[in-house]
């Protein structure tokens, strides 16, 4: 680990049981609920300098710094999370945490299930973006904390907007990036093709594959490949690997791995089956293909409507998952109910995932958004 | 009023002027966010903006306001009648693609509103097409005629032509002539002879 003043340092998953057991939205009682989070920086006093990050489809809880002194990678958002930082652990204690359904130390599917000691697999109850949040605010009670800020990308912005509305007392701020209040029909269909990949892997056995010799490891390698071709655009992927052949200049002419943008995405695939679970995949897919905040509230103006919070929201011109237009009508939907709302669409060729890598322009906004809150700025 | 050396701002104190304390205001097409934040520095007005450039909105967030990146030209249909005090138009009508629609929507959004605009038959301008016989340029006009965003420039007297076919009230008026306000006692022809820059608040 390189030495780094604005790094958060070494720091330690830490775990957080919730006993009782908590009321789904599909009205299953479910529980214990193990949570995974790290925090960064100090509570204050007052209780109410906390900035809970969340993460998007596949992350966990470790959005900053390094787990051990031989991590090659830092977490996830370290760009934006540290001393100095966007998210300035100086000034804020910055949550982060697992969410619920996951499988980096948050109970999910690969769990063990207390009333059969074996992982409950596709047992786990179908889980929304709600339940993820009712869980959050479990973890954030019981840290101490009174008022806070939230602050997600993709599907970390979902639980963002779900944050705002569920808890109108808490909630001062929201930043929501490359996000929606409603997944288009578009990314659902995509969702349902990396399901189906893990659905239709012969090793996949009805979710039960845990202590299998083999795991469903095509299915959602295939499940990965597909997401990563909506995380870029056609521009980046042009940009990244054009048509440029793998190993020569000539093709191979037979079905191995012959374009670079294939054995990236085989690269992609491979390297996602060694950190993620097929069963908690499909949940959390499911979780983002359910969530509907117009449906829910009858209107996204009504949605809104008890929120007391600030909202910035930002979206990248190249984004064709989350693009522009959805940023745009939660804005617009902010502006009807009359609450405090900036919006910035960033010049960006990197599709979705600029979300990720666009740090220097998100930093810039982020930092004067937060600001505005600050008493001694 | 002529304390401020950049002539271009002078609107922004005689727009600040106008503005009584405490109200709610708009600003359309609101730039880095100076005018916006004058407004809530000296007169405790609340409010927001609307502006088209990224880096611009960006310089707005980072002055503390609350700014949506947008087009003007698209409306204002997230905005219920009457919901600001003033909606205001500083230097910007005459590069909207639908000046008169931008107008009927900041008159159905604002009580009042503010619109200001480069006149385009002061003297200096005519003269400058007159005798050079090519498009003017000026402070207010640095443009050339293939990169001007001011694809829709106007005179005082179209202006006023304009709030007369539509039953458009103009509450205040004021001139500017090279970065003073103009005190001439002239109404009509002279008016928009002398006159660099024009402010308006108007109503219905």
């Amino acid at each position: 680990m390189e030495k780094n003043p604005a790094s958060v340092g070494i720091v330690k998953t830490e775990y957080f049981t919730i006993e009782e057991k908590i009321q789904l939205e599909s009205g299953v009682q479910f529980g214990p609920v193990q949570v995974a989070y790290e925090t960064y920086g100090v509570l204050n006093e007052q209780k109410d300098n906390a900035i809970l990050l969340l993460h998007a489809l596949t992350g966990d809880a470790h959005a900053a710094g390094y787990n051990s002194e031989n991590d090659k990678k830092p977490g996830w958002w370290d760009d934006m999370v540290g001393p100095g930082k966007a998210f300035d652990t100086n000034k804020y204690f910055v949550i982060s945490s697992n969410m619920l359904g996951g499988c980096s130390g948050t109970t999910g599917p690969c769990s063990i299930n207390p009333d059969t000691g074996k992982p409950y697999g596709l047992d786990f109850p179908v889980i929304t973006i709600e339940d993820a949040v009712k869980v959050q605010k479990k973890l954030v009670d019981f840290l101490g904390v009174k008022k806070l800020i939230v602050a997600g990308g993709s599907m970390g912005g979902m639980q963002a907007l779900e944050w705002s509305i569920a808890h109108p007392d808490m909630v001062d701020a929201v930043i929501i990036i490359a996000s929606t209040s409603r997944l288009t029909a578009q990314g659902i269909a995509f969702n349902a093709v990396g399901r189906n990949a893990i659905l239709s892997d012969p090793d996949f056995n009805n979710g039960d594959y845990y202590d299998k010799e083999k795991q469903p490891e095509r299915g959602l390698a295939i499940a990965r490949m597909v997401g990563h071709i909506t995380y870029l655009c056609e521009e980046s992927m042009h940009n990244k690997f054009g048509r440029r052949f793998q190993h020569s200049d000539r093709p191979n002419f037979d079905f191995n791995v012959d374009f670079q943008v294939e054995s990236y995405l085989e690269h992609q695939g491979r390297v996602f089956v060694d950190r993620f679970d097929a069963n908690s995949y499909l949940y959390i897919t499911k979780a983002v293909d359910y969530f509907d905040l117009a449906a829910k509230y009858g209107s996204l103006k009504n949605a809104f409507e008890k929120t007391n919070a600030r909202f910035l929201v930002m979206s990248f011109t190249s984004d064709w998952l989350f693009p522009t237009s959805q940023s745009k009508e939660i804005v617009q939907a902010l502006i009807k109910a009359g609450k405090d709302v900036s919006f910035c669409e960033i010049e960006s060729p990197c599709g979705h995932d600029a979300f990720l890598l666009e740090f220097e322009t998100q930093t810039k906004i982020v930092k004067s958004f937060l600001a505005k809150g600050e008493p001694n700025d | 009023m002529t304390d401020t050396k950049d002539s271009l701002h002078v609107n922004y104190s005689v727009i600040t002027e106008f503005i009584e304390k405490g109200s709610r205001v708009l600003d359309l097409g609101c730039g880095e966010g100076g005018l916006l934040k004058m407004l809530i520095d000296k007169k405790h007005c609340s409010g927001s903006g609307i502006e088209i450039d990224q880096n611009n909105v960006i310089s707005s967030i980072q002055k503390g306001l609350s700014v949506v990146q947008g087009d003007i030209d698209e409306g204002l249909k997230e905005f219920m009648d009457n919901e600001y005090d003033y909606v205001i138009l500083n230097q910007t009508l005459q590069s909207t693609e639908k000046p008169d629609y931008v107008i009927e929507e900041m008159l159905r959004v604002g009580k009042k509103c503010v619109v200001s605009f480069p006149n385009f038959g002061y003297w200096r301008v005519r003269f400058y097409l007159f005798f050079k016989g090519r498009m003017p340029k000026s402070r207010m006009l640095p443009f050339c005629w293939y990169d001007t965003p001011n694809i829709h420039l106007l005179t005082v007297e179209d202006f006023f032509d304009f709030c007369k076919q539509r039953n458009i009230n103009i509450k205040k008026q004021v001139y500017i002539k090279r970065g003073k306000i103009s005190k001439n006692p002239f109404t009509g022809f002279l008016t928009n002879l002398l006159c660099e820059e024009a402010v308006f608040v108007i109503e219905r």
